[in-house]
């Protein structure tokens, strides 16, 4: 067994059983923690695929800016724990059950159906290339300039819209 | 070498769990963090798919999936600021974020 596929399954334990920590927690400041390291781990998978750009993107956007919204949002409202409600007794079994289902469906087509031939890049052609970020770079600001530009709008528009909705009204009915 | 199967396979069982959590979990927050595990899951499928696609004329490496997961990471920050300030609002209003309780639309 190469020292690449040792990496890459020691990688992918700590990421399926941080997901799972994350379903599992009973506290969503745990859950959200656990997220943090599972989105990590997945950045250092980018890299191994020879990804470095997406791999600090999803560093600082997902484990940074994105995971410390949600713990804000987590202490500002004192939702750590839940009260117990009744729960559907069937609803659990048949979740486990679907999503079994569902994975065994998704490995089968995309995994051995549909098989992708050939291994992935090596690490060292990619990341170790001064070509790369130039190359990257002008491909995206030529060939997808115009959803790049867009993307800017949706920003701008999904900002107005966080500030509108939770923005006190001034001398309304609240 | 790792081949990309592995990656795909990875991919898919991340993507289950986080769909399990959409179904099985009560809190908004857990739900919505169990969305953005699925988008990461089909991030990581699209960056193995496209390190195995041949490279364009005159370039080391094909760089479309990359560009189009850096999209899939700007979109899901837009998504996550709004769905944040949502469950805010509706926390503001009615003091409980259960989903089970948000069973009608009007405030």
């Amino acid at each position: 067994m190469s020292i690449d596929v040792l990496l890459f399954l020691i990688l992918a334990v700590v990421s399926v059983a941080t997901a799972l920590g994350m379903l599992l927690s009973r506290n969503a400041v745990y859950s959200a923690l656990f997220l943090v390291l599972n989105f990590a781990t997945v950045a250092v998978f980018y890299l191994l695929l020879g990804a470095p750009f997406i791999a600090m993107a999803q560093i600082t956007v997902y484990a940074g800016a994105i995971m410390v919204l949600f713990l804000f949002v987590i202490m500002l409202l004192g939702a750590e724990q839940l009260a117990p409600g009744e729960a559907l007794p069937w609803q659990k079994p048949l979740a486990v059950l679907l999503a079994f289902v569902l994975v065994v469906e998704t490995i089968y087509l995309l995994a051995f159906r549909g098989a992708p031939a050939g291994n992935v890049i090596q690490p060292e052609v990619a990341v170790n290339s001064v070509e790369f970020m130039r190359e990257l770079g002008s491909a995206l600001f030529n060939e997808y300039l115009l959803p790049f530009e867009v993307t800017s709008i949706l920003l701008l528009v999904a900002m107005v819209g966080a500030i509108v909705l939770t923005k006190q009204e001034k001398g309304g009915q609240k | 070498m790792v081949p990309v199967n592995y990656y795909i396979i990875l991919s898919a069982v991340l993507f289950t769990i986080g769909v399990l959590g959409v179904l099985v979990r009560r809190n908004p927050l857990i739900i919505f963090m169990s969305i953005e595990l699925m988008l990461n899951a089909a991030n990581l499928a699209m960056v193995a798919f496209s390190s195995v696609l041949p490279p364009p004329e005159g370039q080391i490496q094909n760089y479309s999936g990359q560009i189009f997961v850096f999209f899939v990471i700007a979109v899901a920050a837009a998504e996550v600021a709004v769905g944040l300030a949502l469950i805010v609002q509706i926390f503001k209003s009615r003091h409980s974020i259960n989903v089970d309780e948000m069973s009608n639309l009007k405030g």
